[in-house]
């Protein structure tokens, strides 16, 4: 059944109608092109596909897009400055060597700046714990950490 | 700009890959939409082992949306997908090599075997489609361990292999290894299992098939470690199509850890299907589905042997595994419990005879194939854990029973066929012994105790084979390919490079190192290097990414394109500075006349190779763009030490990872900070084989009991430490990089680490044996038997 | 998944009218809900959307009982000073549900009215003795959960919010399952106006109440009167993870646990 929708992704305003069952995650990558948002899993827990509705991250593959009508939708591509200049979380990213596929990482990135926004000075045991809802294969989580410790205080929190 | 950037090799230099990885411009294969594309979907069989009486696809084919569908009976002219190594057995004969068809014949072998492929317009429809489609199956009975399934009576799962063996293959010297074992004080044994694992990279599987009756053409993404080889499989062995009318692209990939090595039926089927349909078709293997589908890893049962005289010396070794090939040989599967795995069981010491004998068996589960490590976590864990079991028999010190037997004499001949060209492992013992600050250990068990836990320290001491390659050789034992790497450097007029490799960087970071390389040795600056990878379309043939080779056969085919590139640009600056070429150096990017100060840039050397205007065209092409393939001369061999600390909560038997220390020899290192990345990932992957995972089939229905994350318990950021790693160097004597590679060496040595700490904590609980993984249940489970 | 019809509620009768009409379920933050659509494990022709309905929103103090509206994210319950006041331990309850960002959308409602057997939220209105407050009536605890994945709740009752009597003093240890972190067992240990009470979850079908525990901690309120119990495993879960003997071990160990934590 189509519903209509309408939204802000990244501070555009966008709407269109949409197959009830369509997730936010789809309607991100399929309808807007918005391909950095990632599916990892089908059972809700790797996280890659983390973006921020209304400033709190959650999982664009557990909720269908009309459960965001109304709200604020921000992505990775949503994060660097106009002139392309990275978020701090992004800088700190790759300062520290906190990616390396680079698959898991929009969702990390944005499940990152959630985490120092609820902790801004968050210990290594609390980053560690905060990241239970993403899986990264790659870096063993080490630089993760760093990244994100890096990010904490370059974002000025 | 560039004296300074020959400092280069050596820095931790931040990755090229990251600005678009980070801000979600990366390019992965589900990324893709080709236009008026199609979605497939895959019906799988619900059974572990069944004949199909009947497919009946016709209501399917009505359903809305629904473009086309296709099963095994209508791929006519489609072999089977090829396994890549031939393993001859000890009674002289070939492996036996059933039918890997792309969509099922006849039979259904393991639970998500390919049924049939429905092509619809909408992932949705495609599903429906498949759930439309009747199929029906006359249930067999099924085995899943593959040690059953060589019993009498199991379940036959194919006709071409009776009893389910794959083959019996035995590598060293029985006679001599019985006559040390009749003569030893002391024989250690212990029976192991390695416990099967699915790889799990965060991407899943996905392609994306496109044909184009324009010119009778095809392209292919996917996600994939090796294009060319997948593209030369697919063409000559399964589809019958000309290989240079199909480019295959592995553009950004999510991990592959080896299981997107393989020709999977996926693609194959999708390839084929794209002329049929004439539009694009576009599949993402969904998570649950690739629990099924992809490549597993490991699954061995393995008793081990070891002789030793009182004081602790090794005098033979003995060991008997039996593998898991799974439902049908994978592309490489035949030689990772043979040549990958028997050739390691020397490991860093002096073990005078070894004998290995190693039977692979069907089994109604998802084919088996490399993980991380491909055979030498196998290996390694065998070794060290025999290792830690005699040192306890004999009541020596866990790192005094290594010293006695670790090998100091280089190049050394292993009594299992390698030759290990240089290494020095006490160095790394000692330095991961300071690492982790085992003096205090002690202190550290007994305040531990005061809280009612128990602490435990385990060691590692591995040693991988790994930069693979030698054609001949590998040819010799089986291998149907050669194990080259290419490399193409194209200099444009302004002096900026392309670099082509046939390595694939997944994760890896080669974009950043092998510009590292690349403007360390022409002396340019680091930005003026690019590299290009993962397209047929674009670079030369090459083998691909795995088996941590890419800096050392990847990196080396580099060089030698670049000694090229140096040494026409010396014929060039030679004429431009009216000197003979044997007065002309090559240093900090400038071709000079030795002994002045005459000199010429590269970048002027460049211009004036695609402006020959002064230039000596009657001897020399214009023109800067060179390529090698390089073969290497031995395969390269990293080691070193680990050493895990664990602390056990015996109320509920959860495993804590106090600490882990590695130090790693990987002879010459570009990047300090790439090369830790690997070992922090791989050490991770390995704490969760030894903690964490587990792929468990029911032994009677054959269903797959770990079929999300719900079940298989992946690492997460609170199930590891920091890591503490340092590197002690040994350069390779064989490449010009004196690398060794280090993407494997975490995924080696950290179970073997952590199992030998576990059972040390254990061993005040009377629990002498514990298999992989420790969880907390299997914890608790033995030490309440242990107390019986 | 496969289609459905999306009606979105402004109010209670709203939703218990497009409930009844089209026998379709409530969609609260749809974790659980559209996690199993998504695997065309649920197919509900219809899906309420109460995201919009204010009044089942809000935490507030009412005597001795602390309520909490039925649409309450698990992350508004973590952090709300209302709740570590009253009731600290609800708060570090739903601190541990998931993940962070299950957190964020996942609501108090949705979790008991979904009734998975290893969820958190079940093992606190049980061990509080809390009520559940519908559009037609109120169910106590011991009366709200059936079974798995069942409730007392009508197809279209519509849960408003849930009433926590103040305990004396209470604690919930979790022991995580390694691989999906939901709880193995959970053991909610409270001293409540009525006496002590004990409530399990993950280790059997549904949450339920130890009376062994409640006995044993009745008479001494302390850890070793817990560790001391002998829990019977008949009944208890079995699967990959723990068997009926480790769940039943792990119970009254976490029980002692939390009354340690409890002060």
């Amino acid at each position: 059944m189509p519903v209509p929708l309408s939204l802000t992704v990244n501070g555009k305003k966008v709407s269109a109608d949409v197959d009830s069952r369509t997730l936010l995650v789809d309607y991100l990558r399929n309808d807007l092109g918005l391909t950095g948002t990632h599916v990892g899993c089908d059972t809700g827990q790797c996280g890659a596909c983390t973006v921020h509705l209304d400033g709190n991250a959650i999982k664009a593959c557990t909720i269908l897009a009309a459960q965001a009508q109304g709200g604020t939708v921000l992505t990775i591509e949503g994060l660097a400055a106009a002139d392309g200049t990275m978020h701090p979380m992004q800088a700190a990213f790759k300062e520290c060597h906190g990616l390396q596929c680079g698959f898991c990482t929009p969702g990390m990135v944005m499940s990152a700046i959630d985490l120092v926004n609820r902790h801004p000075k968050a210990s290594e045991q609390t980053i560690r714990e905060e990241l239970e809802g993403n899986l990264c294969r790659c870096t063993g989580y080490h630089n993760i950490v760093k990244a994100v410790q890096l990010g904490a205080s370059t974002m000025g929190k | 700009m560039g004296a300074a950037d020959q400092g280069l090799v050596g820095a931790s230099v931040r990755r090229k890959e990251d600005y678009r990885f980070l801000t979600g411009a990366g390019q992965y294969t589900d990324d893709v939409n080709p236009p008026n594309h199609t979605h497939a979907y895959f019906l799988r069989s619900p059974h572990a082992h069944a004949k199909i009486r009947k497919i009946d696809t016709a209501k399917a084919k009505t359903l809305p949306g629904v473009v086309a569908i296709f099963t095994g009976a209508d791929l006519e002219g489609v072999n089977g997908l090829p396994c890549g190594w031939l393993i001859t057995g000890t009674d002289g004969k070939p492996m036996n090599e059933p039918p890997h068809p792309v969509l099922a014949q006849g039979k259904v072998r393991h639970v998500g075997d390919q049924v049939a492929l429905v092509i619809a317009e909408t992932p949705d429809q495609a599903k429906d489609g498949a759930e439309a489609i009747v199929v029906d199956y006359e249930t067999l009975p099924a085995v899943v361990n593959c040690v059953d399934a060589l019993k009498a009576g199991a379940p036959q799962i194919h006709d071409g292999a009776p009893g389910n063996k794959c083959y019996t293959w035995a590598l060293g010297d029985k006679a001599a290894v019985d006559a040390a074992f009749a003569k030893a004080d002391h024989v250690a044994k212990l029976d192991i299992v390695n416990n099967r694992l699915i790889p799990n990279a965060i991407e899943p599987r996905a392609a994306v098939a496109s044909y184009s009756r324009a010119d009778d053409s095809y392209t292919l993404y996917v996600s994939n470690q090796n294009p060319h080889v997948e593209r030369l499989l697919m063409t000559a062995f399964v589809l019958g199509l000309p290989e240079h009318k199909v480019r295959v692209i592995a553009p950004d990939v999510g991990g592959g850890f080896g299981s997107k090595i393989y020709l999977y039926a996926e693609e194959t089927a999708m390839v084929w299907a794209s002329k049929r349909v004439n539009r694009p078709i576009k599949w993402a293997c969904e998570r649950s589905e690739s629990f099924l589908s992809d490549a597993h890893g490991r699954d061995h049962v393995t008793h081990v042997e070891l002789a030793c005289t009182k004081d602790g010396k090794f005098l033979a070794m003995r060991v008997h595994t039996i593998a898991a090939m799974g439902a049908y040989l994978s592309t490489f599967a035949s030689c990772i419990p043979t040549i990958l795995y028997a050739t390691l069981l020397a490991g860093q010491y002096t073990t005078p005879v070894i004998y290995a004998e190693v039977t692979a068996s069907f089994t109604n589960t998802a084919p088996v194939d490399a993980y991380r490590g491909a055979g030498r976590p196998e290996a390694t864990y065998v070794v060290e854990r025999i290792v830690h079991q005699a040192a306890l028999d004999l009541g020596i010190a866990q790192d005094e029973i290594r010293r006695r037997n670790f090998i100091r004499t280089f190049p050394y001949q292993t009594p299992v066929a390698l030759v290990y060209d240089t290494g020095n492992y006490d160095q790394t013992l000692d330095e991961a012994m300071k690492m982790a600050n085992v003096k205090e250990f002690p202190a550290r068990k007994a305040e531990a105790g005061k809280r009612g836990k128990l602490r435990g320290i385990g060691y590692a001491s591995y040693i991988e084979a790994c930069g693979i390659a030698p054609s001949n050789i590998a040819g010799a034992l089986g291998a149907r390919a050669g194990l080259f790497e290419a490399g193409e450097v194209r200099v444009h007029p302004t002096g900026s490079v392309t670099v082509f490799t046939g390595s694939h960087s997944h994760g890896q970071g080669h974009e950043t190192t092998f510009a590292q390389v690349v403007a360390g040795r022409l002396g340019i600056p680091f930005e003026n290097v690019d590299i290009v990878h993962g397209d047929t379309g674009r670079v030369p043939f090459g083998m691909g990414t795995y088996g941590s080779r890419s800096l050392a056969v990847g990196g080396t085919a580099i060089v030698k394109a670049l000694d090229k590139i140096v040494a026409k640009g010396k014929k060039i600056a030679a004429h431009l500075l009216e000197a003979a070429e044997t007065d002309i150096e090559f240093k900090d990017g400038k071709f000079s006349v030795a002994g002045t100060d005459r000199s010429k840039t590269f970048g002027e050397i460049a211009l004036t190779a695609y402006v020959p205007h002064n230039y000596p065209l009657d001897k020399l092409e214009p023109g800067l763009n060179e390529m090698a393939f390089y073969d290497p001369t031995n395969f390269t061999f990293p080691a070193g030490t680990h050493i895990c600390e664990v602390e056990i909560d015996p109320e509920t038997g959860v495993v804590e990872v106090a600490s882990f220390s590695a130090c790693d020899d990987f002879g010459n290192i570009i990047n300090p900070m790439i090369v830790e990345g690997q070992v922090h990932g791989g050490l991770t992957q390995g704490i969760g084989q030894a903690l964490l995972e587990n792929c468990v089939y029911d032994k009677e229905t054959g269903q797959l009991l770990t079929g999300s994350y719900m079940d298989y318990a992946m690492p997460r950021a609170d199930d590891v430490p920091s890591f503490k790693v340092g590197t002690k160097v040994t350069p390779c004597t064989h490449n010009p990089l004196g690398a060794k590679g280090c993407g494997e060496a975490g995924a080696i040595g950290a179970p073997a680490a952590l199992m030998n700490a576990v059972h040390d904590a254990l061993a005040s609980s009377g629990v002498k044996y514990l298999d992989m993984p420790a969880s907390p249940h299997r914890v608790w489970s033995a030490i309440q038997s242990a107390k019986q | 998944m496969y289609a459905f019809e999306l009606t979105r509620a402004k109010t209670v009768a709203d939703a218990a009218a497009a409930l009844a009409k089209s026998g379709g379920k409530a969609l609260a933050g749809g974790q659980s809900l559209v996690g199993a659509m998504k695997l065309r494990l649920a197919q509900p022709g219809t899906l309420v959307d109460l995201s919009g309905i204010a009044e089942l929103k809000g935490i507030r103090k009412d005597g001795d009982a602390l309520v909490i509206g039925a649409m309450t994210r698990h992350a508004e319950v973590a952090v709300s000073s209302e709740v570590k006041s009253a009731i600290p331990v609800l708060a570090a309850l739903a601190q541990g549900i998931g993940d962070r960002q299950v957190r964020n959308m996942g609501t108090l409602g949705g979790s008991i009215a979904h009734n998975d057997p290893a969820a958190d939220w079940p093992a606190a209105v049980l061990g509080l003795g809390a009520t559940v407050i519908t559009n037609k009536r109120k169910i106590a605890a011991d009366d709200f959960f059936k079974g798995m994945y069942e409730t007392a709740l009508a197809a279209d009752e519509v849960m408003t919010a849930v009433s926590f009597p103040v305990p004396k003093k209470a604690a919930y240890i979790k022991f995580p399952n390694p691989a999906s972190r939901f709880a193995l067992v959970g053991v909610f240990v409270a001293q409540t106006a009525n006496g002590v009470r004990v409530a399990v979850t993950g280790a059997a079908p549904s949450a339920f109440r130890s009376k062994p525990l409640e006995d044993a901690l009745g008479k001494s309120f302390t850890a070793d009167a817990a560790k001391a119990v002998k829990v019977d495993s008949k009944g208890l879960n079995a699967d990959l993870h723990g068997s009926p003997e480790y769940r039943a071990h792990l119970i009254a160990v976490l029980a002692s646990r939390a009354v340690t934590a409890a002060g």
